[in-house]
């Protein structure tokens, strides 16, 4: 409550301020979330280069704390509407975009070609058809390891699945922990489940289950499950994950107590403060399980959208339009430390993170943008909770699917 | 109009001095509470149409395994919270007497009411962090092999309600610190005399004296425990899996949080809560009235 308070006396300066503007400048009021250093930085330098290009708009930003931001929005796409917004993609936009609060801009993507550049992230911007803002970066997903460790144990790089849990023997024998999360927050517990249910049953699959077309009982997410306790039921996992955050189990990886992390991205940046480099850190894509399925990845996109209550919506899509290009996203997610989701757009070479992931999303099936965004709401929260309780005890196994396929009753 | 205000300026006068508190009153206690009843009738997500839905939020509750949860933890809270009160009353006995640098050592036990309970929260889920936590070490010490708390689904309402405690014994200690200073030194002085000491003295002098302090403080300790959020928040956020969640937080959880927006059914478990307290302050309602009228 406090962060929108703030944001509202913000929004309402803000307001007070436009209204004593010069006349012939247009203003374009822009709510924002990226509250952190970096995206912080990127947007500067992406509001500054807008307004260079067109000197008659006056970008007018409201800065939210990131997790305020996500209540926030609620309340200022219902009371007081700015011209554009940021938000995620996939299932998390769906209740704003059936709700009318946000804008088609199926216009915007026809018009500047973006069908095709921004192919890769068409369809989780995509509900009804249409096109309801547009994404300006992505980030993958994997396993991030420290070399050192994998040295000292005297393993390699796992290729398959199998190699992978034939490697945790050994770590654990090293006392060290296979694989290590921090699940007090919920959340990194599901991208593990992502990745085991893409690679046991494939993209379509995951899909389907997380839309709520398949059962939770059904017998092929009990397979996922059963591949997830070759890594619980020896003890390969971090044993108190559940009192940790996902920060204190990188700080596990770089001080070489653990081995392996399954993770997004922006870790990487959380290793190098705890001192690891491009030398001891390591990423692969998470390793086949069933053998011959096209690999789908999880890459979460961020997106700005034109809520329905905008009062200047010719330039809010000006400006879809120019964060949609292949230099802008070039350069932005060059601050970021992220991917461009324009398929024209470079990444920095030298970043070895980055130049993986894109190789590693470009060359993908499919993109999953992660549970909490694929899954409403409700089911989320349910899945995380069910995911972190099996890998305490994995006995309950079939008492957490019956109550996770309750929930699939109740929340679609 | 005149004469209408001299007659009754007696009767009205209460009323008109009553009348802001009641207005806001009503405004921001009563009216909400039909708010949150009506709106517990409805599918709601905040954003979009309301639909009636009638008692389907409520049926869905009964068959909820995390209400119950919830619930039971309730009760844990509710039993447990409740040593606050004779733990207060100890030490408040312990610090009523008169050493030199007495008034420090009364401060430095009030103090932890006077912190914020999220600061309270993160100074605890530290103490129970595991590998580095001094409650962790300590247990890791004596038995060879520490207990992450706040991640085990056994102990962790248990670790939560420590915390709570420790301010809550402050507060209640501070209350009957007040009411000691209201008790009679004749009457003592006179037990003495009748040779009345110790356990004795205590519960047949001193504590009859102090009923009105143990009221408040029974009452302040249940609505505590009742309401108690924030301490789950910032240590567990209701976790793991579920497991330390209370009512109020749920009810959070349901309708405000990251994945919630189902403002029914949060606003079916807020009524249900509301419930629950109605019963507790129903009675204390009718024993304050009952002590009123007797006099």
């Amino acid at each position: 409550m406090v962060h929108f308070k703030t944001g509202a006396l913000a929004l309402t300066a803000a307001l007070l301020m436009s209204g004593s503007a010069i006349a012939q400048q247009r203003t374009l009021v822009f709510n924002t979330d990226t509250s952190d250093p970096a995206p912080k930085a990127a947007f500067d330098q992406l509001i500054a280069d807008f307004e260079a290009e067109n000197p008659d708009v006056d970008v007018v930003v409201n800065m939210f704390d990131h997790e305020g931001y996500k209540t926030a929005i609620r309340n200022f796409l219902t009371a007081d509407s700015p011209d554009l917004a940021n938000w995620y993609a996939g299932n998390r936009m769906a209740p704003f975009v059936n709700a009318g609060q946000f804008q088609d801009v199926t216009d915007v993507w026809e018009a500047n070609g973006l069908g095709e550049a921004l192919g890769s992230a068409k369809a989780s911007m995509t509900i009804d058809g249409k096109q309801w803002g547009v994404p300006y970066t992505y980030y993958q997903w994997g396993i991030y390891y420290n070399k050192d460790v994998y040295k000292a144990a005297g393993v390699t790089e796992p290729k398959t699945w199998d190699e992978f849990i034939a490697n945790c023997a050994v770590f654990k024998a090293a006392g060290i922990d296979c694989l290590t999360t921090g699940s007090s927050a919920l959340w990194p517990v599901a991208g593990i489940f992502d990745y085991l249910d893409m690679r046991t049953n494939g993209y379509e699959f995951h899909m389907d289950l997380t839309a709520g077309k398949i059962a939770w009982t059904d017998d092929r997410v009990k397979a996922v499950f059963a591949e997830w306790a070759k890594l619980v039921e020896p003890g390969y996992v971090t044993e108190n994950h559940a009192a940790i955050d996902w920060q204190d189990a990188a700080a596990l990886l770089v001080q070489g107590k653990a081995a392996n992390y399954v993770m997004g991205n922006f870790a990487v940046a959380t290793f190098k403060e705890g001192g690891m480099t491009n030398d001891n850190l390591g990423f692969m894509v998470f390793p086949e399980i069933t053998p011959g399925l096209p690999r789908a990845e999880e890459a979460p996109t961020d997106t700005i959208h034109i809520p329905a209550g905008a009062k200047n919506v010719a330039d809010a899509k000006l400006f879809l339009a120019f964060v949609a290009r292949a230099d802008v996203q070039t350069k932005m997610n060059g601050i970021l430390g992220q991917l461009p989701t324009n398929k024209n757009a470079t990444v920095d070479e030298t970043d070895p993170f980055l130049s993986a992931g894109f190789a590693e999303l470009s060359s993908a099936y499919a993109l999953a943008q992660f549970f909490d965004r694929d899954a409403p709401a409700e089911m989320a929260k349910a899945g995380m909770e069910g995911f972190q309780e099996f890998m305490v005890h994995p006995d309950r196994l079939d008492a957490i699917l019956e109550r996770l396929e309750k929930v699939r009753a109740q929340a679609y | 109009m005149q004469a209408y205000w001299k007659r009754s300026q007696r009767k009205l006068a209460p009323w008109l001095f009553l009348a802001p508190g009641l207005a806001m009153f009503a405004l921001y206690v009563i009216i909400p509470i039909f708010q949150s009843m009506a709106i517990s009738f409805y599918d709601w997500d905040g954003l979009g149409e309301k639909i009636w839905i009638g008692t389907a939020n409520y049926v869905e509750l009964i068959d909820d395994d995390a209400f119950y949860t919830s619930l039971k933890n309730n009760v844990i809270w509710l039993v447990l919270y409740l040593l606050a009160v004779p733990a207060g009353l100890m030490i408040a006995i312990f610090l009523n007497q008169t050493v030199w640098g007495i008034r420090a050592y009364k401060s430095l036990f009030f103090f932890p009411f006077v912190i914020s309970q999220v600061v309270v929260g993160l100074m605890f889920s530290w103490f129970y962090a595991p590998n580095f936590g001094l409650f962790y070490k300590l247990i890791e010490t004596v038995t060879g092999d520490g207990v992450a708390i706040l991640a085990d689904e056994r102990f962790v309402t248990y670790g939560i309600i420590v915390a709570g405690l420790w301010p809550q014994i402050a507060y209640v200690m501070i209350l009957y610190l007040t009411g000691l200073n209201n008790v009679a030194p004749d009457q003592v002085e006179a037990a003495r005399l009748d040779g009345a000491k110790g356990w004795r003295m205590l519960w047949y002098v001193i504590l009859p004296q102090l009923r009105p302090a143990t009221f408040i403080a029974v009452v302040v300790t249940v609505i505590g425990a009742l309401r108690s959020f924030d301490l789950v928040s910032i240590m567990t956020n209701g976790g793991p899996y579920g497991s330390s969640r209370v009512l109020s937080f749920y009810m959070y959880e349901q309708a405000l949080s990251e994945y919630g927006y189902r403002m029914g059914y949060g606003a079916a478990i807020a009524v249900v809560l509301f419930a629950i307290m109605m019963v507790f302050i129903s009675g204390f309602i009718w024993k304050m009235w009952r002590d009123e009228t007797e006099r």
